[in-house]
């Protein structure tokens, strides 16, 4: 009834491939827009904007890039953690470097350094394939906060080897980190940032360089007798990927924490994002985004749920309970729908399009 | 049908947020956020501390009805000892309360690094006791940082004393091999740039041993340090599972434990019982005296336990964990009644506490007159200096119970106080921070 496509006609080349073709879409998504930007600031209160928005975003992106390289082209990954250390360590040396370079710069150029990394990491992948892979990007994990660790350099010789985020302003007095920055400012700029690439990610997936990954993924030795060359295609994902990875880890540490050690990135951060991704939806934009509300946002509401409810529980306690509903609602999402949060959703467009009347 | 039912969820959550928003204390309370981790790897070393800290916030509600008439509110929130739960509790527990939180002391390194600026621009204290960033003693960069009673580098710095006497001598120092087996990230690198620095002023040479978190799997260090180097003095910076794995190690390679000393992290009952009768003879520092022989325990036995109220069991009343937590409760209420003593009985904000932390003095008097004549040696804060470089002791597990082995031991404030000012003007110069006066103006 309110969803249905009956009546839409496209009469151009450009309608049709349209980026949401469908007219519902695309005003569910301006209304998500608008109130993304306008209604979230008014109404949510800085313990919303900084400890339960911010982070979605930013795993958001996170799971985003690395559901690019898994999800899209069919490399298993774990050195999530490691690139998106090195995303926070080269926004740090770069902002602290050249303190006039604009933030939004210092950002783009840091995920720039960390595409060149995750290129050389992802050399391997034209050899070895799956699990495999897996171990070689696990070498990269550890390798890279090993070197974070290691080497002074990365972190202005520190004493403690954490870096803090200086303070910088996208423009004039608008402060997005430091201690002067506001909550609703490192909201509005994350926001941005992030819908900015999300939707860059959607076009590049619909495009050439997007169907030669999934071409790759489904059969790489049939990709290769079509033309498609497993080389360049491969690094590009890796390059894509490393790239959104590397801006998400220098917006965790710049926006998010605001200091950050490299034993933050660690291989549970690696994990954390692959489960993001699996339970989203392998290849799908919006699954990345699902699956990091589910991992960020259900332990937060989990270890609130007794005070919005008013039982006084031990801390202690809801912790423990906390890790088994978590555990429980992983497996049960797993068995209802195997293909993640993202094909739930697609089937609930499926069955809204029909509604009332399905037969 | 479902559309009705999401409705109603949606509606339900909309209202239970609304209510959490609401739920605040009375306005005649001070509320004081606590944050502890009863879960996780470090939990064992979380849990008495978290004891300790509780009861006696209990025995001042129970005992005195809070600080001068102004009743204690303690809400928990449970951390995992992991930085961004850290940051989430700190939103969530920091403007609670009439006047918001009073105080937090993170108990972590890590969270101590995430909180500085969260803190410093919400006008909260961060008291991070023993632990955190030490260039934070230096009070006009760090307005809103405490370190007190004493940090990492005056740690190390004493424990060089410490054996330079043992030694017969800091000249005898020299050509002396020491060690450092630390846990690889911010808290076990802290001690570093002042080892560093004493072992080219008294000529001993340094290694540092970093151990991967949580310090499990320790075989190839321990036979490097063992077979290999062979030092004369290990000193560790280990937390949570890797002490009592270290001081297994370090038995299993013959290394003596009299020559294996622990930071104040790396000492407590956790770390020794299971390690069992290797463990005899290992050391560590501390800055406060162990057991429940003082005048505070007999009146949380009294007021607390005797009343069933209690958090924990008699026995470990006095456990150095315990007792850590204790006196960390113990600085933070007394700050809260300095300032009180400046503006007036009701429940201070935070900014009003911070001037109760500069202007704090743990006098001897004090000591006694809240029972704890003996445990510690009297400190003092002011603006320029957070930290109050309290003395410390060193330590020795005698099979069952840690018994002092030295006398007090002073850091050696003329080395590390520099080293805190030039790190805290590199932080300043970075951030972009003009460091306070401390003159009376600011």
């Amino acid at each position: 009834m309110f969803y249905r496509e009956a009546g839409q006609f496209k009469t151009s080349y450009s309608a049709d491939q349209a980026i949401f073709p469908i007219r519902q879409d695309r005003n569910f998504l301006v209304a998500l827009f608008i109130f993304a930007y306008l209604a979230v600031p008014m109404i949510a209160n800085e313990y919303w904007l900084s400890t339960i928005l911010l982070p979605f975003l930013v795993f958001g992106l996170a799971a985003l890039g690395l559901n690019i390289l898994t999800g899209y082209a069919g490399q298993l990954s774990l050195g999530t953690g490691g690139f998106m250390a090195t995303g926070a360590f080269a926004a740090y040396k770069l902002a602290v470097a050249f303190p006039d370079m604009n933030i939004v710069f210092v950002f783009l150029l840091s995920g720039v350094v960390t595409a060149i990394v995750g290129v050389l990491f992802g050399i391997p992948s034209l050899r070895i394939k799956g699990f495999y892979l897996a171990v070689a990007t696990l070498a990269a994990q550890f390798f890279l906060v090993w070197v974070y660790n290691k080497f002074g350099w990365f972190t202005n010789y520190s004493s403690s080897g954490v870096i803090s985020a200086p303070p910088r302003a996208v423009f004039g007095d608008f402060f997005v980190t430091g201690s002067s920055a506001g909550a609703i400012e490192k909201y509005l700029f994350t926001l941005t940032l992030v819908l900015v690439l999300a939707l860059a990610a959607k076009n590049i997936v619909r495009s050439h360089i997007g169907r030669s990954w999934m071409a790759i993924r489904d059969m790489d030795i049939a990709a290769e007798i079509i033309g498609i060359k497993p080389l360049a295609t491969k690094l590009t994902a890796f390059a894509v990927s490393s790239f959104y990875i590397g801006i998400a880890g220098a917006l965790w540490a710049f926006i998010y924490t605001s200091s950050v050690e490299a034993s933050a990135f660690d291989i549970s951060r690696s994990f954390q994002i692959l489960f993001m991704i699996i339970i989203g939806g392998l290849g799908s934009v919006m699954g990345s985004f699902l699956g990091a509300a589910f991992i960020v946002l259900l332990p937060i509401f989990l270890s609130n749920a007794p005070t919005l409810f008013g039982v006084t529980v031990a801390v202690d306690i809801i912790s423990h309970v906390e890790f088994m509903i978590f555990g429980a609602l992983i497996i049960f999402f797993l068995i209802v729908e195997p293909h993640g949060l993202a094909r739930l959703w697609q089937v609930g467009k499926e069955k809204l399009r029909l509604w009332p009347f399905p037969y | 049908m479902i559309l009705k039912k999401l409705v109603l969820a949606a509606a339900g959550v909309a209202v239970g947020v609304t209510g959490f928003a609401v739920s605040q204390a009375k306005a005649a309370e001070q509320f004081i956020p606590s944050l502890v981790y009863r879960t996780g790897p470090f939990a064992p070393g979380g849990i008495p501390f978290a004891d300790g800290a509780m009861d006696y916030y209990k025995l001042l509600n129970e005992r005195d009805g809070g600080i001068n008439g102004v009743k204690l509110v303690i809400e928990e929130c449970d951390t995992a000892y992991n930085n961004d739960r850290g940051v989430e509790c700190y939103e969530r527990l920091k403007n609670k309360g009439s006047t918001g939180a009073a105080v937090f002391s993170p108990l972590s390194t890590g969270i101590t690094y995430a909180l500085i600026d969260r803190a410093t621009k919400d006008k909260i204290p961060i008291f991070s006791m023993g632990y955190g960033r030490t260039d934070a003693s230096d009070g006009r960069v760090f307005p809103y940082v405490f370190t007190a009673p004493s940090t990492y580098w005056s740690q190390a710095s004493a424990l060089v004393k410490y054996i330079g006497s043992q030694e017969g001598g800091m000249a005898n120092l020299k050509g002396k091999k020491i060690a450092l087996v630390y846990l690889d990230g911010a808290y076990g690198k802290e001690p570093i740039p002042t080892l560093k620095l004493l072992a080219k002023k008294y000529g001993f040479s340094f290694s540092g041993f970093p151990v991967t978190y949580p310090g499990l799997e320790q075989k190839a260090t321990w036979l490097t340090i063992g077979r290999k180097l062979r030092p004369d003095w290990i000193f560790m910076w280990g937390w949570g599972v890797m002490n009592q794995t270290a001081i297994k190690e370090a038995a299993n390679v013959g290394f003596p434990m009299n020559r294996f000393i622990g930071n104040w992290w790396s000492g407590a009952e956790g770390d020794t019982v299971p390690a069992g009768k290797a463990a005899i003879g290992y050391k560590s520092s501390a800055f406060h005296a162990p057991g429940q022989n003082f005048l505070v325990h007999l009146d949380i036995l009294k007021y607390v336990y005797a009343k069933g109220n209690g958090t924990t069991t008699e026995a470990k009343v006095g456990q150095v964990l315990y007792n850590r937590g204790l006196i960390n409760s113990v600085f933070v209420t007394e700050a809260i009644r300095t300032a009180m003593g400046k503006y007036g009985n009701k429940p201070m904000t935070g900014e009003q506490v911070r001037w109760g932390f500069e202007n704090l003095n743990m006098s001897k008097a004090k000591l006694a007159k809240l029972g704890l004549s003996g445990f510690m040696k009297p400190f003092k804060l002011s603006c320029l200096d957070h930290e109050g470089g309290s003395p410390l002791r060193i330590q020795e597990w005698k099979g069952s119970q840690w018994e002092f082995v030295s006398d007090w031991i002073e850091p050696m404030k003329d080395i590390v106080r520099p080293m805190i000012e030039a790190s805290a003007a590199k932080y300043a110069a970075e951030k972009g921070i003009t460091p306070r006066k401390c003159d009376g103006t600011d």
